[in-house]
């Protein structure tokens, strides 16, 4: 049986129907994280004293990782580009570059949670620690889950670009919807724990 | 597909996101730099917040097409956005001002 609209839009949406789909869930996300962030607000307004972030967490290595991360939003979007322009060889490049990107922003953060944790820090130290590991860890569970769909997308996946380019087009244009999401939570993450 | 931007609309494009991804680390930059003046509680905030808005704002734009997406796209965000609100809302809403 034919899946219909992996192609072509649809006459009511006028969208195909995987791209209406991940918009759908991440207006979940939204949700998921904002649940996080106005626990956030709850515990620091009730909170008699908050610690400045700068104070207790690794600011340098955190602007490291917005780098990174911010790099790897380009690199993806120019793997959807290049894809447009039927240059697949330069789509590899760029898909490699974002998953090369994304484990530099694991080990980084990797670096500093071993970091907290060879000091006993853990997040039942204090409320502060709660929320940043909570806020942090899920995001990088976000992280991994897209380095799984990218690498399957520049690797075994990639295969659809000689039997469906557009359908493999389409493919890559949502996976990279789902990682600026996951980039443009960082870029809100950054401030609001590491500086403020 | 739904559309087909030519190439050459596509190399529009490509310089387009060099400029965000330069606007992105500059704003990077200043966002360090904003939280070196050590400014009061309240203001350290909403400048913060006003930055990271305005890099959010270029991502959602332009990597993520939203500023030419479809009218169905705009008004299931425009709900996500109004529950979000609340939901930043009603934490806040007995401690106007107490921010520590």
């Amino acid at each position: 049986m034919q899946i219909p609209y992996t192609v072509t839009a649809r006459t009511d949406s006028g969208l195909f129907n995987a791209k209406l789909g991940v918009w759908l869930l991440l207006a979940s996300e939204v949700m998921l994280f904002g649940a996080l962030f106005s626990s956030y607000v709850l515990l620091r307004v009730a909170a008699p004293t908050w610690p400045h972030g700068y104070d207790l967490l690794n600011v340098p290595l955190a602007l490291l990782n917005t780098v990174v991360l911010i790099t790897s939003s380009v690199t993806m979007v120019m793997s959807w580009a290049s894809l447009m322009m039927k240059d697949f060889a330069k789509y590899k490049r760029y898909m490699g570059l974002t998953i090369l990107c994304a484990l530099i922003f694991l080990v980084v953060k990797g670096f500093e949670y071993g970091s907290k944790f060879s000091h006993d820090i853990l997040p039942s130290t204090d409320t502060f620690y709660a929320i940043y590991f909570t806020l942090t860890g899920l995001h990088g569970l976000h992280v991994i889950g897209g380095i799984v769909v990218n690498f399957y997308f520049w690797g075994p996946g990639s295969k659809m670009w000689q039997t469906e380019p557009e359908r493999f087009t389409n493919r890559i244009e949502i996976a990279g919807l789902y990682w600026h999401f996951v980039d443009l939570v960082w870029i809100f993450l950054f401030p609001v724990l590491y500086l403020l | 597909m739904h559309e087909q931007p030519s190439v050459e609309e596509i190399k529009k494009h490509v310089r387009k996101y060099i400029m965000v991804f330069v606007a992105l680390m500059g704003l990077t930059v200043v966002t360090v730099a904003v939280s070196y003046l050590h400014l009061d509680v309240f203001w350290a905030i909403v400048l913060a917040l006003f930055i990271a808005t305005i890099k959010g704002t270029l991502v959602a734009g332009y990597f993520m097409h939203l500023l030419s997406e479809k009218k169905i796209i705009y008004w299931t965000l425009l709900l996500t956005l109004v529950f979000f609100i609340v939901l930043m809302a009603l934490p806040t809403s007995g401690y106007q001002g107490r921010v520590v």
